[in-house]
């Protein structure tokens, strides 16, 4: 192993991109990146399959590549047990193309009947695809995700995708660094999403546009994985590049015993080598921003933006300038009321920001003893299959069902509107996805972004609802 | 292959909202395409027409007079959200060869030059000009990196210098890199040795 000498520290970010640079960037020509992992799914990677096959060319590692799907399988109880029937044709021919694609390309596929299958996000940490210190990209914004692990991850494009197959290579310029110090400790109640949430509204849905944001601090120091996991989701909601935080040995232990994690002695080299990654004291960022989370109150979005955010118990506040009174007639919200006690029509607990294990948890220990409010329909779609086994095996979906939510395959689902499950218009949609844009989840529908609990504290209430003041004497005793 | 691109002349289409995502260029529901095509009939979708599937008359994109336009000047972060390159597919397919904005988010920027799609940044005033100045007839040269308004000042702007150069000579990105498989070869075996 070459010793990594360099005078000036460096970041996180430095580190990981210094150790992928094929061709240095000039003035004239960007840098030749190199990709460690490349993830894919069917919405995205048509085109660019195509792009090859037309000029006859090869994939350069597909071993480096895994796939699956997940943006327009539906994952509906009724549709899986009609066989997938009612599937769109085109999603169903999209599905195919990939089978196909990945077949005659020797790339591996978690395809419709696998029980490794899920949102593609989900499953590169769950598979212990996701490591430390690589460089990851895929069809899709919320690649950032990944960021968690301290890997340099990030959305691209279908050319690009084309790219990456081809070459395994991308061609980047080098972004800046931009570090948000998360201080404090999160009072009980409040969760990573509220943080991020927090953060997308401080810096703005533009403000880390150019950069690559790394989360740090205490407040950071003590998220579990899947925490980091929301955190850094939603860091292409800020406009970053991508989101990172230093992995440590709550990343290790994560990753230990991961079917595609290292094992026996490639395990410990690996492990020395993550325990490196961390920003050296002294490293300088571009820009930065701290937000202190000691007093934080759990956050839910009123407006068509993730930035458009206020604290659950506060009052929508007033328009400034058009694009939120814009937001505000699209949402049928009045500035100057209260969020909390908005009724609401569907509830929506899922996604690549929202759908694992600890998620679950969180909303079916508001949900537990509990019903949902008629008229409101609740939807609970796990982030993978084997997500939602584990779910099972602790007994979560009954509590789901038994407060009469919707237990479902796994998927992007209402997230992105495009698998059949979708919101109507007019009606309002507490999710725990990370998109709150016009039609977002069906043409007309009003989208309030929030965390797992409060969701389901909402579900409950009919109405935004605090998940800290629910009454506990309405739960019935199991 | 994109269509080379050196000096355009045409009328803007001015849409002054801020962080248009790419959901709004085109909605999730028109993402199950396999192709590249056509998608120009449903490039905002949503803001052209309403539930009835008629033409909302108070979109920019319905008024006679945009039609043709090649420029379409939006307000700042433009290309927000979903890395869909089926935004500057639908764009382009739809007859628009520019966008300028004064912010561009980064992945959208990145697909729309690799698509031939010329996706400007503009200083604050001359794009508050252009705001107010809906139908301005523009002069847009790739060469000089320069717009004329039609008042006679030219504005400078910045382009990524390689994919201007893509852009200037129809040059594809995917043939560069495949010229530097000897570079991708040798870093690959590099770190074979190390492992």
């Amino acid at each position: 192993m070459t010793a990594e000498v360099d005078v000036a520290p460096r970041t996180l970010f430095q580190k990981v991109w210094d150790r992928h640079v094929v061709v240095a960037e000039t003035t004239d020509t960007p840098a030749v990146l190199y990709v460690d992992l490349h993830l894919v799914h069917e919405v995205t990677s048509p085109q660019a399959f195509t792009v090859l096959r037309e000029r006859g060319l090869k994939l350069r590692r597909p071993e480096r590549t895994l796939a699956t799907v997940d943006h327009s399988v539906p994952t509906d109880a009724n549709s899986w047990s009609a066989g997938l029937g009612d599937m769109d044709p085109a999603a169903r021919h999209q599905v195919r193309m990939l089978g196909d694609n990945c077949g005659r390309s020797g790339v591996r596929l978690f395809g419709v009947n696998s029980r490794r299958r899920g949102i593609v996000h989900v499953i590169g940490p769950e598979q212990g695809a996701t490591q430390p210190g690589m460089t990851i990209v895929c069809g899709d914004s919320h690649t950032t995700t990944h960021g968690a692990f301290g890997a340099l991850a990030f959305g691209i494009g279908t050319t690009e995708v084309g790219h990456v197959l081809a070459t395994q290579c991308i061609l980047q310029r080098r972004p800046k660094t931009f570090l948000v110090e998360l201080a404090g400790r999160r009072p009980p109640g409040v969760t990573a999403k509220d943080v991020i949430l927090a953060v997308i509204g401080k810096v703005g849905v533009g403000g880390g546009t150019g950069h690559v944001m790394e989360f740090r601090g205490a407040a950071v120091t003590a998220m579990s994985m899947d925490e980091r996991m929301t955190l850094c989701n939603m860091a292409i909601e800020a406009g970053a590049r991508a989101g990172m935080v230093a992995p440590d040995d709550t990343t290790f232990e994560y990753l230990a015993g991961r079917p595609m994690a290292p094992a026996g002695e490639a395990w410990d080299r690996a492990v020395a080598d993550w325990r490196g990654l961390a920003s050296d004291p002294g490293a300088r960022y571009d820009k930065r921003v701290t937000v202190d989370v000691s007093a934080l109150e759990p956050q839910i979005t009123w407006g068509t933006d993730p930035g458009m955010v206020m604290p659950i118990g506060g009052i929508i506040p007033e328009p400034a300038g058009a694009g939120h009174r814009k937001a505000l007639e699209y949402m049928g919200l009045r500035a100057g009321t209260p969020i909390a006690g908005r009724p609401i029509d569907v509830v929506f607990i899922g996604s690549c920001t929202n759908s694992r294990l600890s998620d679950l948890r969180e909303a079916a220990a508001v949900l537990r003893g509990r019903r949902v409010a008629r008229g409101v329909r609740a939807l609970v779609v796990p982030g993978s299959q084997e997500t939602r086994l584990l779910a099972e095996a602790e007994g979560l979906d009954a509590v789901f069902i038994e407060a009469g939510a919707e237990w479902h395959q796994s998927g992007c689902s209402l997230c992105i509107a495009m698998n059949g499950d979708r919101a109507g218009a007019g009606q309002y949609v507490v999710s725990t996805s990370n998109r709150n844009f016009e039609g977002r989840q069906g043409q007309g529908a009003r989208t309030l972004l929030a965390s797992p609990a409060t969701a389901a504290a909402s579900a409950v209430a009919g109405a935004v609802a605090d998940p800290r003041t629910l009454d506990d004497r309405e739960r019935r005793i199991a | 292959m994109i269509e080379p691109f050196s000096m355009l002349r045409s009328r803007t289409a001015v849409l002054p909202v801020e962080n248009v995502d790419t959901d709004q260029i085109i909605p999730a529901r028109f993402l199950t395409t396999t192709q590249r095509s056509g998608l120009g009939r449903h490039l905002f979708a949503d803001w052209r027409r309403d539930a009835e599937n008629q033409p909302r008359t108070d979109f920019v994109l319905n008024h006679p007079a945009t039609a043709g336009a090649k420029i379409l000047v939006a307000g700042h972060n433009f290309g927000c959200g979903s890395s869909r390159e089926h935004a500057p597919w639908a764009l382009l397919d739809y007859g628009f060869r520019v966008v300028i904005s004064t912010g561009i988010a980064d992945i959208f920027r990145s697909n729309a030059l690799r698509n031939g799609l010329l996706a400007i940044e503009l200083d604050g005033d001359s794009h508050a000009w252009l705001l107010a100045n809906p139908g301005a007839e523009l002069g847009i040269d790739l060469r000089s990196c320069e717009l004329q308004l039609p008042t006679g000042e030219a504005v400078s702007f910045e382009v990524e210098p390689f994919a201007r150069h893509c852009m200037l000579h129809g040059v594809d990105p995917l043939g560069w890199l495949i010229s530097r498989e000897a570079d991708i070869a040798r870093f690959e075996e590099a770190r074979a040795c190390r492992a």
